[in-house]
């Protein structure tokens, strides 16, 4: 298959979660993620000193013509939509909310399924809304992989399960075992 | 004006929907001035589906005629792909830095010119105007508030915004240490406020395009925030070209929360003043 990137989409319970997942990846990780989390708007929010210290893999918040490189991890910065280009770099919007979020996960997960195409896996963590169910629908439709984390397993089960009823996943996993999945896939 | 040639080498299309993006872009440029070419090929594929479902075209394709053809459309895609989702002191601590360390340098000028570029419906414009008032700096002071969309001009002079996003209002005003009382400067009518006279004296609204037009000369202060994000690298260097040829020395160019100068030409030609506010200073030399 060879993937190209990742997207990520994660609320309520998100910042724990990521963690779990990103922590678990060695530096040398070659592709590209791409996060959309639901933070509350403010300035300065040290999202990239705090995975830096759980994580081996490289952490950055995004900026606008930032290239897209394998290895590193990308946050959408609070208040700011994320968007993946088809020339490899990213943008930001600071359109109206989506889905009552900036950064929204739909806008992330539509934009990088336009640009990815089926290279792309898209996961969607645990959340108290049903933003991201709308792209990941569209990741599916584009012939991605469509992973979702076990509504069971999540802090807030609404977003995974609002996904799973727009459509069928390709995976409903623990954290554990996305972890699992995520360092296989680069070989997949 | 030479004619500059932008290439378009990164937003090659790749499949038909793509190429149909390209072409309405064409249209805009060749047919009616406006040049989004080098603009987040993303942003713009996403607002043209948005105009396309909300207009019910079949696809975009559809578009193509229509936009041929029909002003309606065009002034439609206009307002669309110049929305720039703003509010009244935006960033508060922006505001309170520009109010306490800014503008009191600028007191130092006889005359103060500022440009506030791609100021949509004028929350930002009347921001700084409110800031000036209260310095007691406006009188000695002329804002320029410049956007291509001539029709969020017209309603940015008028200066009317809803009475729900007042509240809000209020308290970022509050927030970035405004002196007086917000309600000072604005009257109610049915379900809206509307800024009051004094306000506005001393602001030029005037249509500017970005891409196409020259730059203004002599400016103290320029607030570009949360317009180059939508910039491709071609288009952000242009944009920032303009900017440095406005601006006099040692004065004041300021950018969103998330935007900077790193990567662009102009990296070096300007000193970091604040960089938490993103606030820069053009280097004397």
């Amino acid at each position: 298959m060879s993937y190209k990137a990742i997207a990520i989409g994660a609320s309520a319970g998100g910042v724990e979660a990521i963690r779990k997942i990103l922590s678990a990846l060695p530096s040398d990780f070659p592709l590209p993620i791409l996060i959309a989390q639901h933070l509350q708007a403010q300035k300065n929010s040290h999202t990239e000193d705090y995975f830096r210290k759980y994580c081996r893999i490289c952490i950055k918040e995004a900026e606008s013509n930032m290239e897209i490189k394998g290895g590193t991890v990308y946050f959408a910065p609070p208040d700011y939509h994320l968007l993946a280009e088809k020339n490899g770099t990213l943008s930001l919007s600071t359109e109206g909310k989506v889905n009552y979020s900036r950064p929204s996960i739909d806008v992330l997960f539509e934009t990088a399924a336009d640009a990815y195409e089926s290279k792309l896996a898209g996961i969607i963590l645990t959340g108290a809304s049903n933003d991201g169910s709308r792209g990941l629908a569209e990741i599916k439709r584009r012939g991605g992989l469509c992973i979702v984390q076990d509504p069971k397993t999540a802090f807030m089960e609404t977003m995974p399960a609002s996904a799973l009823k727009l459509i069928n996943a390709d995976y409903v996993l623990s954290l554990e075992e996305i972890v699992d999945l995520l360092v296989k896939l680069p070989k997949l | 004006m030479a004619e500059i040639i932008i290439k378009d080498e990164q937003n090659l299309p790749q499949d038909e929907q793509d190429i149909t993006v390209h072409l309405l872009l064409e249209v805009l440029y060749h047919k009616y001035g406006y040049d989004f070419r080098n603009y987040s090929r993303a942003h713009i594929k996403r607002r043209l589906l948005r105009r396309m479902a909300l207009d019910k075209f079949e696809d975009l394709e559809a578009m193509l005629p229509a936009l041929l053809r029909d002003k309606e459309l065009l002034e439609q895609l206009l307002a669309d792909l110049s929305i720039n989702a703003t509010e009244m002191f935006r960033d508060p601590s922006f505001y309170k830095r520009l109010m306490s360390e800014v503008l009191p340098v600028l007191r130092t000028y006889p005359q103060i010119r500022i440009w506030i570029v791609g100021c949509s419906s004028g929350e930002e414009v009347y921001s700084v105007a409110i800031l000036l008032k209260e310095l007691e700096l406006y009188e000695k002071s002329t804002v320029y508030a410049t956007d291509f969309n001539e029709k969020i001009l017209i309603s940015a002079k008028e200066g009317i915004y809803p009475i729900e996003l007042i509240k809000g209002y209020t308290r970022n005003y509050q927030l970035s240490g405004g002196l007086s009382s917000f309600s000072d400067y604005y009257v109610t009518k049915y379900s809206c406020a509307k800024f009051i006279n004094g306000l506005k004296e001393n602001i030029v609204f005037a249509s500017h395009n970005l891409v196409t037009d020259s730059s203004f000369i002599n400016m103290h202060l320029i607030l570009c925030r949360n317009v180059m994000i939508y910039f491709d690298k071609v288009l952000k260097n242009r944009v920032l070209r303009l900017f440095h040829e406005s601006l006099n020395g040692g004065c004041f160019l300021c950018l969103g929360t998330k935007e900077n100068l790193s990567g662009t030409d102009f990296e070096d030609k300007f000193s970091v003043f604040a960089e938490n506010e993103r606030i820069y200073k053009k280097k004397l030399i």
